[in-house]
This record gives C-alpha cells, structure tokens and sequence, in this order.
C-alpha cells in the first residue's frame, strides 16, 4: 500500500494527487455515501413534523416497510396490492426494456466494432450521439408529440388507411417503453462496441473457414467475447429505466404509475420523506440483487463490467 | 507424393480498386507438396492466399484445387483451412475446444470432438493440454493447437500466413523442422507465406519469389538461390554482390559484362534469363560470398576483381572480407575458417576471383530493398 502510494504522488506530483484525491473523496463521501445514509437512517423513522425530530418520539422502526407490504397501519392481514403491484410491473418493465435495447443494440455495436473505422464509422457515432445534446425530458416529449393522436405515427398510418382513427399509444404505454428504451440506447451500445472493436476479426475469418455459419459465429464467438460490455449495457440500462422518472411522468399513460412516481409522490406531495426513503431504498436493493443474481447465472465477473 | 490434392492459379490478377495486388500469376502447386510464396512486405503473398482460401475473388482468372473451379466458392466450401499469422484462437475456448471447433460446425457430439482433439493433440506431442486455455499455452504450444485446429477440418490444402513470425529466433527454427515433419506425416498439400527466406529455403519442396504484385521465378530452393531468373531474385534470396554494366560478348552461355570500375566479369547467363540478353543490353552480375576465392591466377583475366580491404569480420565458421566495390557498396566475401583465417586489414589491397559459372548474369532490373 505504501508503494502504491508513493507511486502514486511520483507520477502525479503532490499538489495534483492532493487535488485527485480530495475531489474524489468529496465526491464518494458527500454526494455517495452520506445520501444513501441519510436516506437508509430516515427510512427507519416515524414521518414527524420538524419540532418533533430528535425527540422522545423519534424511534427507529419498520413501519415505512410495512407499509409497502401492508397498506396503512393496523390492517396486516391485507397486502397493499396497489404499492407492491407498481413495484414488480416497474422491474418487469425495466428489465423488458433492457431486453429490447440489447437486441436493438446488440446488431448496431457488431456493426460497428467490426467496420474497419474511418470516416462513416465517424458519421454514425456522431448520428448516435447528437439527439443526446438535447435534454432528456425534452426528449420524451418529443415522443410525446410523434406517438400523439396526430402526432407524426398516427398521420402516416392514417394517411395510408391503416387505420381509421388515431392509435392511443400513450394509453398503450408503447411511447413510454419506446422513449425508455431510447433514452439509455447509448449506454447500451457503447460498451458493447468497446468490446467489440477489440475483437480480432481473423477470429471470425477463422470460424467461417471452418465453415460456421453467422449464427454460430455469434453464439461461440462474438457474444461470449462481448459478453463483459453486454452485462455493463444491460446493467446501465436495467438500473437507470427502473429509477427512471423524467419519461413515465411524461410518457406514462393515465393508469400506469412507475414506482419512482410513488417515491416522488411521497417526497414532494405527501411530504412523508421517511416513507419515500423506505421505498427508495427498497428499489435500490431489488435492483441491486437483480443485477447480482443475473450476473451470477450468466457467469459474468464485478471486474469485467468495468471493461 | 503425388496423392495430395493440387493447386493451380490460371492467369490470376487481384484488384482492390485501381490497385492491382497480384497481376497475371500464374502457379501450378503440385499435390502433397510444401509450397512457399516468399516475398517482402506487401508483395500481394497474402492476397494470393486469401484468394486460394476464398475470401476474397480474384479480378480476373481461375483458381483451381484439384481441379475442381473455386469461382463463386467461399472459404468454408474450399478444402482449404487457413492458418492465420496471429493464429487467431479462440481465447475464450478450451484448447480441445478450439482444435475441434470445425466438427461442431458439423454438429459433432462433445464425446466425438473430445476424442479427436486428444488424437491431434498427441500428434502435436501436447497430450493431456486439452482443457487449459490457449492464453496459458506457450507460443509454440499455440502454433502447434492452431495446426492441429486447421487439421481437423481434414483439408485437402493447408493455408499458412507466416505462422512462424511471432515466435522467437529459436522456437522459429524448431517449428521449421516440426512443420515440416507434420507436412510429411499428414502428406497434405501445404502452402506458406513468409518473407523469411530462411523459412522458405530450408521447408519447401518449391518456392514463388515475388516481387511486388509479380511472381518472378518458381522452383526449388536451390533453383532460386543459385540460378536465379531476375535481378530481384538474386537480390532478394541470400546475400549478393551486385555488379551493373553493359553486356559486351556473348558465347558457350555465358555473357561478359563491362561494369564502371570493377572491369570486365565474365558470367553464366542464369536459365531464366536465356535468351533475353543481347550484346549492348544492360545487364548485372550477381556473385555470391562463398563463391569468392583469395587467390591470384593470371590466367583467369575476366574472373578476378582488384579492391581494397574495407575491413573483416570473423563470425567463427567462417569470416568475411568487405571489399570497397561499385556505387559506393562494399563488396563481400565469406571464406570457410579451416583455422588459417587472417583479419585482412582496412586499406590492403587484394586481389580475389571467382568461377565464371558460379555467378550468374541477368537482365538489369528491380533490385531487393531499393
């Protein structure tokens, strides 16, 4: 340790690596750690008005917990249904949402990795990257205005007499699936490309000279090799749409509420904090344990998503 | 070994765009045999394999194996496995994985594949290596599972794309003898990339030499090194004195060059370039090292050169003598070291010869490494 450290002022000096260090270290302890800690030490408190905090009534309980399971105090042998259902139809659409990326994705970062660069190699990152320049919630309601009922959709569709009457997309949660899904886009093709590009193509010149075919080819070759920048893409984008908010609050339909929308609620129109932090945090775990059990059946390494 | 399964380029050119890779090459590869494309960097050796192993189609002309017209044929329908100059494993397989990755293509049972992968790996003398990964093979373990890997396919013709250019000096000299042992042993067709004539002299029944996009002469080792076609060849495979001048007389097959300062060298007229020379032309002289003589026979007026030393090194087996020649290159001579070596001195004036028949002379031309 103390020949890393050494190492580490010599190639960055003292007032740099001074400066590294202290800025990292604000950063993972003020604006990481002590949040989450906050928020996990409120969870367990009675919701209280300000004069009260700190007082004999301020006790660590599990009631906030209990209240995602069981509805409002005192009625344990009922669920609360409306909670717990938003809660699994958030993680069921986030991680549909993930599934679509990564076959949408998967072809794109292939093609990609493999195009031997230069000039429409550039073009088509730039392509990639532009539509993100504009702000995310201006983004959704971009697609708010094309799934709308005369939105761009709806004209073309109506306008070669597909249809009769507009389709509720909306409604139908399609423009929220579809702005999640391109929101985080990127963050599923980039690692993918990453790893990708580093694959040698003499590896795929070399299975098609045995005469695999492209299907096997993928399935033997270029996924496992991508396999670390898939699960990297997948997590991003498994974790980012289930803690999204900016797109179901603008996309989502008039019956379906994303389980950030519940935390929002308690946090800013409920002014229950402690019962926000309680639901918060049991997002953060579920997802968290998600993406372990997931990495853990596909055999992928904590050291590997950082490729 | 005429049972192996033969190759033959008819009138082959290969384009990329406007640039031509391989013009007019014509090659008759015969069956079984170990057949080499030696050339620099970027001479088009690779595009030619590449056309043979059918990634890419030639412009213009045919490529038969067995006979049989490629035309239209991509490289898992050609009995040709290629190994290529990075090997290209599959690092995330294990070894016996990779060596029978082609009967998995053809959906072969794991016990099926197990059992031939341990089959190859004991003919590569590797038994028992079957379930490490390549990444924990040393490099000449990896060379000999990538030969394994490309036999298994059970080709007609085996593609090798200087397969021996990422290991070290040594370990490159023992695979010579190993590929060539297994070349016997498997009595395929084998053809080899290299731009080490050493690789190329010492493992091939016949050598291409190419020149940029031109195959400039075929034939054994010894056809190359000694009677070299063009001035490219002579230059480019071994070590060459080389004298320009202007053909002066012509007789019994041999030319006598005027060159500017060494004087008249007689020479044989090399068999590739028979019948292309004419008094007037000009030509170059090609004499080897080892074909100098110290020695002063006034008898033999057009084989003898007059220099000054340059200076010597002794090398053990034998020494060499740089003698100031044309063009401000130095002339060299390697002598055998019977235990008489004498380090000539820098400045000393020698006088040395040669056999008439021993040198060859060409028509002036392109040269190696100008």
């Amino acid at each position: 340790m103390n020949g890393f450290m050494k190492d580490y002022f010599r190639t960055n000096g003292l007032a740099m690596g001074w400066t590294l260090i202290l800025l990292v270290g604000f950063w993972v302890v003020f604006l990481i750690i002590l949040p989450q800690i906050a928020m996990l030490d409120f969870s367990f408190r009675p919701n209280l008005p300000p004069p009260e905090m700190g007082g004999p009534k301020d006790i660590h309980t599990l009631d906030n917990y209990k209240y995602l399971i069981y509805g409002a105090q005192g009625s344990e042998s009922t669920y609360n249904i409306v909670d717990l259902s938003v809660f699994v139809r958030t993680l069921i659409a986030a991680v549909f949402v993930t599934i679509f990326d990564l076959v949408l994705c998967y072809p794109i970062a292939y093609y990609l990795g493999q195009s031997k660069g230069g000039g429409t190699l550039r073009v088509l990152v730039l392509l990639l990257i532009i539509p993100y320049w504009i702000n995310e919630i201006l983004r959704a309601f971009a697609f708010k205005i094309i799934f709308g009922d005369s939105g761009v959709i709806n004209e073309v569709l109506m306008f070669f007499h597909l249809v009769d009457s507009p389709i509720d997309f909306i409604k139908m949660n399609v423009a929220l699936y579809a702005g999640l899904g391109y929101a985080y886009i990127l963050l599923m093709i980039f690692p993918m490309y990453n790893v990708i590009e580093s694959l040698d193509r003499n590896q795929i010149e070399a299975a098609r000279d045995m005469g695999a075919s492209w299907a096997m080819i993928h399935r033997r070759i270029v996924i496992p090799f991508a396999k670390p920048g898939i699960s990297s893409g997948c997590t991003m984008v498994f974790m980012l749409s289930a803690g999204a908010l900016a797109a179901p609050q603008i996309l989502g339909g008039p019956s379906s509420l994303w389980f950030t929308q519940r935390v929002y609620q308690w946090f800013n129109m409920n002014g229950n904090w402690t019962q926000g932090s309680a639901y918060a945090i049991v997002l953060l775990v579920t997802c968290i344990i998600i993406v372990l059990s997931v990495m853990k059946l596909f055999k992928v390494n904590m050291g590997d998503i950082g490729k | 070994m005429s049972s192996g399964v033969g190759v033959d380029l008819q009138d082959v050119w290969i384009k990329f765009g406007d640039f031509v890779a391989v013009r007019e090459a014509n090659v008759n590869i015969n069956g079984g045999d170990f057949f080499s494309f030696l050339g620099g960097s970027g001479c088009g050796k690779t595009t030619i394999l590449r056309a043979v192993s059918g990634f890419l189609e030639p412009a213009q002309g045919k490529v038969l194996i067995g006979g049989n017209d490629m035309a239209g044929k991509g490289p898992n329908e050609r009995p040709t496995a290629l190994i290529f100059q990075n090997l290209a494993l599959f690092p995330l397989m294990k070894v016996w994985e990779n060596i029978a990755f082609s009967m998995e293509v053809r959906g072969a049972s794991a016990g099926e594949r197990r059992k031939r992968a341990d089959e190859l790996l004991d003919m590569i003398a590797l038994p028992g290596q079957g379930d490490k990964l390549p990444s924990e093979l040393s490099g000449g373990q990896k060379q000999r599972v990538a030969i394994a890997r490309a036999l298994c396919a059970e080709p007609d013709v085996l593609l090798l794309d200087e397969p021996l250019s990422a290991l070290d000096l040594g370990l490159r000299h023992h695979m010579r003898t190993e590929l060539r042992e297994i070349q016997q042993r498997v009595g395929i067709t084998f053809i080899y990339i290299t731009h080490d004539q050493g690789e190329a002299l010492t493992m091939s029944d016949n050598i291409a030499v190419m020149r940029t996009a031109v195959i400039d002469q075929i034939g054994t080792g010894k056809d190359v090194y000694d009677d070299p076609s063009t001035a490219f060849v002579a230059s480019f495979v071994g070590v060459n004195n080389m004298y320009r001048g202007k053909v002066k007389s012509i007789s019994n097959g041999q030319a006598l060059v005027e060159t500017n300062r060494t004087g008249d060298l007689l020479a044989r007229i090399s068999t590739g370039a028979t019948g292309k020379l004419a008094v007037g032309d000009d030509a170059m002289v090609f004499i080897r090292p080892e074909a100098f003589d110290i020695a002063d026979d006034k008898s033999k007026t057009n084989t003898r050169i007059q220099a000054k030393v340059s200076h010597s090194e002794f090398e053990g087996t034998s020494y060499s003598v740089f003698l100031e020649g044309d063009e401000g290159k130095e002339m060299k001579m390697s002598l055998i070291n019977r235990g008489e070596a004498r380090m000539y001195k820098h400045g000393e004036e020698l006088t040395i010869q040669y056999e008439a028949n021993n040198a060859v002379v060409v028509p002036a031309g392109e040269v190696a490494g100008e």
